[in-house]
């Protein structure tokens, strides 16, 4: 245990030695010591699968360590049930927020434990107490309305209330921060930090790292069931904490030389020089949807899009490969203008599109591996020209291996891989056209690190060969890291476009929210 | 316990056992009321038979559920196709009717007038799911209604005798001792599986069952595709309506093919092909249509008094689709499994 500073003269209010856990074929907790002191908000990072949820179960009584001891307060516990921990002041909120949304906001924080006056439930002695409940944190709402009336944001700021509404010395938020915007992430984090301040310990897990320096005192780091390491925030810069959560040896020398150059401020990897581009837009735009754009791809290069969600990332993306029709401007393959009106013309010129949400619009569940490689190619030869048995099976296992994808058997139903492996799938359905440009909207989400470096790596492989990328993420520093040139997106419209030294996480923050240039 | 893990194993696997053994207990049980069931003997050059006449009788069933298959191998359903047998068998009665003797070619337009008005039909289907954009049964009910109409206009109400010799061949005529019905129906049910399996519109129409967005975005033109297979539906109705109405020698745009597409979804069901899209058989569809057939067969040969006979049908049905599901017979084993184990108590404690 090495962190220091003032925190370590007082006594962890929630802490785990020696924990172990075994799950049938997997270790997932191995020996994990674990403090969290009051009054401190507290970040558990790691990969999936790194144990940070089985370790989380362990806290709240949901199972049961084989070895190890925890303590709260000092004295041992051991807990067998959620409830019986919930009972010694263990609050936990999961990443869903399940409430009765048809009930109000009132009904839902004191749900099951209503106050009773004469046998019957008071309903004043909750509408007061709901209001103090939640000016707790700093939050005014008419309790009487049903919490449907109010955001996802809102309803977890009532979650909240709810598992503060009885005395809590631990709160536990399970990737809280997932389904909400960056507005309401500032408003959850305020009310973090108010609360860190009555002395309260909360334990806090998430993806993203951004959010992790933005809140945390502290952070343990968790890599393969084993702790890693435990932190002060402030000590351990980003790119060490990614190291730590993905092991060295996972990151590619090109990645690390990519990541290097952007953090010089050189903007991502150096690559081709701007000559014709393969693909351009002169304001093309659809009523309703997208701004006229203009926008250039250049021939091996990855061109990232930045912006939040609606800005038109997306749109854009659809656009380009016609799957919505641009009703204004002109697009121009190889100086060449063209029509895209269904992604099948789009297909022909070369271009390949995978799209955000993989299961609604990117996988078949049902069809194999080798079908769902195999589509894309098959759909641009035509109906007629089957691609040979014999053919088809080498192709999906050129490409199974190519891209590393783990599967057991190029005939199991692509529903069955995980995340990353169905978006290397996907991957390889486009990489099989042999296209010249790929759009990649959102490639990493819901994939663990290791899969997103290595996806990443792949990519800056084949632009090296000449593919052109349009890289689509929400994640910025991660289309700081792969692009050459980064398109930056507000309201549905481009505001600018950056590259060399301008394209650093600051100015492009300053760009989106309206301050820069 | 091999032979209860055998039983209780997903059919995905082996997709068309449950429909073999069920084809296979009904021969069973047909052979066991009647020794000769499966004798065949040569009578002026013609098979004849209780095999050769189910094969007779099921073929315009197998032909609608030929089509019927694809159609909901692409998460559609196409509930038109008992009125499409009437409209197409209307029209080729109407074109026979103009002459008192038909010639060649009279026949010829006959049977051509009946191929394009089923696939007319089936492209008007394919036109409103398709690029309108209703949902399938809907776009189909309009047919269903609609298509009895139109059949009974083209005979102005009346049942229309056909006398022609030709036209008669088609569906009551042998070759090489088979009747030509079963032949037509083999012949369209391989080349259908040729024109699917041989070339990628199997995987295509697979894909756009599973998922049609992402189809579409591989660049496929699924729209087209699935209009082209309500086309197809309709003409393979089409030929169905050839062969009923040259089998009863007249054209009854009222009944002609009633409630046939009922027994096609049930063909396609009972053959495996999921209702949710996706993947299909052919093959099972086939073995589908026999089954409905034998199970017509049967329950006249066994002497099922005919006011019954639908009662003991739909039985027999709920207990192959009951076989066929994976939930029942896993919820039948454990049954099965604790009946055991008690009569193994039972028997222990008697010891």
């Amino acid at each position: 245990m090495q962190p220091g500073g003032a925190a370590s003269a007082l006594e962890p209010v929630l802490a785990t030695a020696g924990v172990s856990k075994t799950f049938p074929g997997v270790k997932a907790l191995q020996r994990v010591d674990f403090r969290l002191f009051p009054g401190e908000i507290h970040t558990l990072m790691g990969q999936n699968g790194a144990g940070k949820s089985t370790l989380i179960n362990v806290l709240t009584g949901v199972v049961a360590p084989e070895a190890g001891t925890i303590r709260l307060g000092g004295e041992v516990v051991a807990f067998a049930s959620p409830q019986e921990a919930e009972a010694a002041g263990i609050r936990t909120l999961y990443q869903e927020v399940n409430l009765c949304s048809n009930l109000s906001v009132a009904e839902n924080i004191f749900a099951g434990r209503q106050p009773k006056r004469f046998g019957a439930i008071d309903w004043n002695d909750i509408k007061w107490r709901a209001q103090a409940a939640l000016a707790r944190l700093d939050v005014t709402l008419d309790v009487t309305r049903s919490l449907d009336a109010y955001p996802i944001a809102v309803q977890q700021m009532v979650a909240i209330a709810r598992a503060l509404s009885v005395d809590a010395r631990v709160l536990i938020l399970d990737e809280p921060t997932s389904s909400l915007d960056d507005s309401e992430v500032a408003q959850l984090f305020k009310i973090l930090r108010h609360l860190k301040q009555s002395g309260i310990a909360i334990l806090f897990v998430t993806h993203f790292i951004e959010q992790t320096y933005a809140i945390s005192d502290r952070i343990t780091v968790m890599r393969n069931g084993e702790r890693e390491g435990e932190y002060l925030a402030r000590d351990l810069p980003a790119d060490q904490l990614v190291s730590r959560m993905v092991g060295h040896e996972r990151m590619s020398a090109r990645l690390r030389e990519a990541a290097q150059a952007s953090h010089d401020g050189h903007g991502g990897p150096q690559g081709a020089q701007a000559g014709q581009p393969f693909m351009a837009l002169r304001g093309v735009g659809r009523r309703g949807s997208m701004q006229p754009i203009d926008l250039d791809v250049q021939p091996g290069q990855i061109l990232g899009l930045a912006g939040l969600l609606g800005s038109g990332r997306t749109e854009t993306a659809r656009l380009l490969f016609g799957a919505d029709r641009a009703d204004s401007g002109t697009m121009l393959v190889e100086g060449r203008p063209v029509r895209l009106r269904s992604p099948r013309d789009a297909v022909r010129h070369g271009i390949g599109y995978c799209a955000e949400d993989r299961k609604k619009e990117g996988i078949v569940a049902e069809l194999s591996i080798r079908e769902n490689i195999l589509l894309a190619l098959q759909a641009r030869r035509g109906w007629w020209r089957k691609i040979s048995r014999q053919r088809a099976r080498e192709l999906a296992d050129l490409w199974i291996e190519r891209l590393g994808i783990k599967a057991s058997d190029a005939e199991q139903p692509i529903g069955l891989l995980s995340g990353g492996n169905q978006q290397k799938a996907l991957l390889a359905r486009w990489l099989a056209t042999d296209p010249r440009l790929l759009i990649l909207d959102e490639p990493t989400r819901g994939i663990d690190i290791a899969a997103k470096f290595d996806i990443m790596d792949r990519l800056l492989a084949l632009c090296a060969s000449g593919l052109s990328i349009l890289f689509i993420s929400s994640e910025i520093s991660e289309v700081l890291r792969v692009s050459h040139r980064v398109a930056v997106l507000r309201d549905r419209r481009k505001i600018a476009e950056v590259s060399g030294q301008a394209s650093n996480e600051d100015n492009i923050y300053r760009l989106i929210a309206g301050s820069g240039e | 316990m091999k032979l209860s893990n055998w039983i209780a194993r997903d059919g995905a696997e082996r997709p068309l056992i449950w429909p073999c053994v069920t084809l296979l207990l009904l021969c069973g049980l047909n052979l066991w009321v009647n020794p000769h069931f499966l004798s065949l003997r040569m009578l002026d050059g013609h098979l004849f038979g209780a095999p050769i006449d189910v094969l007779n009788r099921a073929a315009p069933l197998v032909l609608v559920a030929t089509g019927m298959t694809l159609v909901i191998a692409t998460r559609g359903i196409d509930i038109s196709v008992g009125a499409v047998v009437a409209i197409a068998g209307a029209a080729a009665a109407t074109i026979l009717a103009t002459q008192p003797v038909a010639s060649a070619g009279l026949i010829a337009q006959a049977l051509l007038a009946a191929l394009i008005t089923g696939l007319l039909s089936g492209m008007w289907n394919g036109l409103l799911v398709s690029f309108v954009g209703m949902q399938p049964i809907i776009a189909t009910l309009i047919l269903m209604v609609a298509g009895r109409g139109v059949a009974q206009l083209l005979t102005a109400g009346q049942i229309i005798p056909i006398g022609a010799p030709g036209y008669l061949f088609v569906g009551g005529g042998y070759w090489l001792g088979v009747p030509c019905s079963v032949w037509i129906a083999a012949v369209a049910v391989l080349a259908t599986a040729a024109l699917v399996e041989g070339t990628a519109l199997g995987l295509f129409i697979r894909a756009i069952g599973v998922n049609p967005v992402a189809t579409r975005l591989v660049g496929l033109r699924s729209k087209a595709l699935v209009f082209a297979v309500y086309g197809f539906s309709g003409l393979t109705a089409a030929m169905a309506g050839i062969l009923i109405s040259s089998n009863v020698r007249s054209a009854d745009g009222n009944n002609a093919g009633l409630l046939l597409e009922l027994d096609a979804i049930l063909a396609v069901t009972l053959g495996g092909t999921s209702l949710l899209g996706g993947r299909f058989s052919l093959v099972g569809t086939v073995l589908g249509a026999l089954i409905i057939q034998t199970l017509t067969y049967t329950t006249y040969s066994i002497g099922v008094p005919p006011e019954a006979t639908l009662v003991v049908k739909a039985a027999v049905v709920l207990a192959v689709s009951l076989i066929q599901s994976p939930a029942a017979r896993s919820l039948a084993m454990s049954f099965g499994m604790s009946v055991r184990r008690s009569l193994v108590k039972q028997h222990g404690a008697a010891r």
